[in-house]
């Protein structure tokens, strides 16, 4: 194994230049949680439309670029879903965007912006209802 | 300044000692620089541990048979060769717990909550302390009222002694320190620490889990009334701490645990304890862990503390010479090894600790990231983490290159 290929170019280029990094004024669906052992921060903010679907959403957050990358990715999946369709995003889609082999410990940093999406949906008005 | 040459260790011999240093990851050699959180085992640990499982296996203490006197005589041993490292007075001094942190507990538990501190006294930490020293006091003020205060540290990395002096009064009952930062590698002046706290009456309790594997001490020099460290990270196993006190402040700590060994008689409903240090060893020991510590002061006192400490000078000035080559990369703490332990914590440009890391992981070099249980450290220097190299007595010139070619990779990582 190399170093390049855990920090590969597209990772890298997720932590250099995120997408959709910054406040969001109005969100409606905010959570925020870190990993303690890195420090890694991620917070989520999301507007959703009248139809439950998540038409903007940024992070915050600072950490490793395994955690960073990761948040700016899962901000590219989000965009756009419903609330169904995000609440029923799986890890693997995650892992699949990192394509990467990850050790346990890093795969709490790969997997924290899903942890606070799954938390931001906690708040999300039920669909069904 | 020139080292006399026969004071500085065969790093080769040493390496060889080592079982593990064998090991390749991923096919490179095992480049091991985190000594401060865990140190490696010599074979003679090892072996120490593996002759009491196989050879003389039983309870101490009690048991009236060959095996049983042999064990009592080697953990007994074990306590008289970890006083004569320290310099202490007598055996009797040397409480085994399960480590650093157990130890820390236990002077804020049967000292502080149990014990003699009140409403209104004050126990003065600092900002340098790692969470094990934090924590326990935290406990003091919870139950019994008392008031922490805090000497910060200056940018370099030093404990501010002139606000030392201002925080201390009659009022102030314990006084809490590191001997080495487990974070900038600082040795703080403890003798005259210890010597102003007690000019107002008040204890020292000494962090020695930093020091003790790396410089001598003599904890009678120093005046210490506590003072906690673990084998593990002095060559021996996990699991094995050690708390020295003297028998004056060890008569006044009431005992954590309650159990077999830590009493004199037992009466339903009351009991009373056996002699110090017994009475706070409750429950059947870490036999092997304490025989192991034996033999991992044995092979330090061997080698000479003062040559540990002289060949960790080396490596460290050098490891400070090298990556203040390198442009980018910013080291905490202060820069004069004879203030410095071999502890180097340092941050690359915009490259996260963890990702530092795990680059150096990928060629076998192991270091730490992240907060080194030390966060309000981290907050003064307002950091969330940092990458910390660390020295051990099998590190030489090789290993610190390793560690800065595999800085030099990280910042192509990253540029």
């Amino acid at each position: 194994m190399a170093a390049s290929d855990l920090y590969q170019e597209h990772i890298l280029d997720h932590y250099k230049h995120p997408r959709n990094k910054g406040p969001l004024p109005g969100a409606s669906l905010n959570a925020k949680d870190s990993n303690p052992l890195c420090g890694d921060e991620v917070v989520l903010h999301l507007k959703v439309d009248g139809s439950q679907r998540i038409s903007e959403v940024r992070f915050e957050g600072q950490g490793c670029a395994i955690s960073q990358a990761s948040a700016s990715m899962l901000t590219t999946i989000v965009k756009g879903v419903t609330i169904p369709e995000a609440e029923a995003l799986e890890r693997d889609a995650i892992l699949k965007e990192l394509g990467i082999p990850l050790s346990a410990v890093r795969l709490k940093c790969a997997l924290l912006s899903l942890h606070v999406l799954k938390l931001a949906l906690r708040n999300a008005p039920d669909a069904r209802a | 300044m020139a080292k006399p040459a026969k004071v500085l260790l065969n790093v080769p011999a040493v390496k060889a000692d080592f079982p593990i240093l064998q090991r390749k990851i991923r096919d490179k050699r095992l480049v091991y620089l985190d000594s401060a959180a865990t140190s490696q085992k010599p074979q003679q640990v090892i072996d120490a541990t593996s002759d009491f499982y196989s050879r003389y296996n039983a309870n101490v203490h009690r048991a009236i048979y060959e095996l049983g006197e042999e064990a009592t005589r080697e953990y007994e041993g074990a306590r008289e060769k970890v006083a004569a490292f320290i310099r202490a007075k007598s055996a009797n001094e040397i409480v085994f717990t399960k480590s650093t942190t157990e130890s820390l507990n236990l002077v804020a538990y049967g000292y502080g909550v149990k014990g003699k501190i009140e409403k209104g006294d004050e126990i003065v930490g600092t900002v340098m302390e790692h969470h094990s020293n934090h924590v326990p006091w935290h406990f003091v003020k919870d139950h019994k009222g008392a008031v922490l205060k805090y000497v910060d540290v200056t940018d370099e990395g030093m404990l501010k002694m002139e606000q030392y002096d201002e925080l201390l009064s009659k009022r102030t009952k314990i006084v809490t320190v590191t001997l080495c930062s487990n974070v900038l590698g600082t040795i703080n002046p403890v003798k005259e620490i210890a010597k102003r706290a007690h000019e107002v009456g008040a204890v020292c309790v000494v962090d020695a889990a930093q020091a003790a594997p790396h410089m001598p001490i003599d904890v009678q020099s120093l005046g210490a009334d506590f003072l906690a460290f673990s084998g593990h990270k002095m060559l021996g196993p996990t699991g094995i701490g050690i708390l020295y006190g003297t028998a004056e402040v060890l008569e006044a700590t009431e005992p954590l645990l309650g159990g077999g060994e830590m009493i004199r008689e037992v009466h339903l409903g009351r009991a009373s304890w056996n002699d110090v240090p017994y009475k706070f060893e409750g429950g059947t020991p870490n036999i092997a862990g304490v025989i192991g510590l034996g033999a991992a002061v044995d092979y330090l006192t061997k080698l000479g503390m003062e040559a540990v400490r002289a060949h960790e000078m080396e490596v460290t000035q050098y490891a400070l010479d090298e990556i203040r080559r390198i442009k980018g990369v910013t080291i905490y703490g202060p820069k004069d090894v004879k203030r410095k332990a071999g502890v180097l914590a340092f941050t690359i440009g915009n490259a996260h600790p963890h990702d530092i890391a795990s680059i150096l992981d990928v060629d076998g070099i192991c270091i730490r990231s992240g907060h080194h249980c030390a966060q309000p450290l981290m907050e003064r220097y307002d950091l969330p983490a940092t990458a910390r190299a660390s020295f051990y007595v099998y590190n030489d010139l090789d290993d610190v290159d390793a560690l800065m070619a595999g800085i030099r990779k990280v910042q192509e990582v990253f540029a």
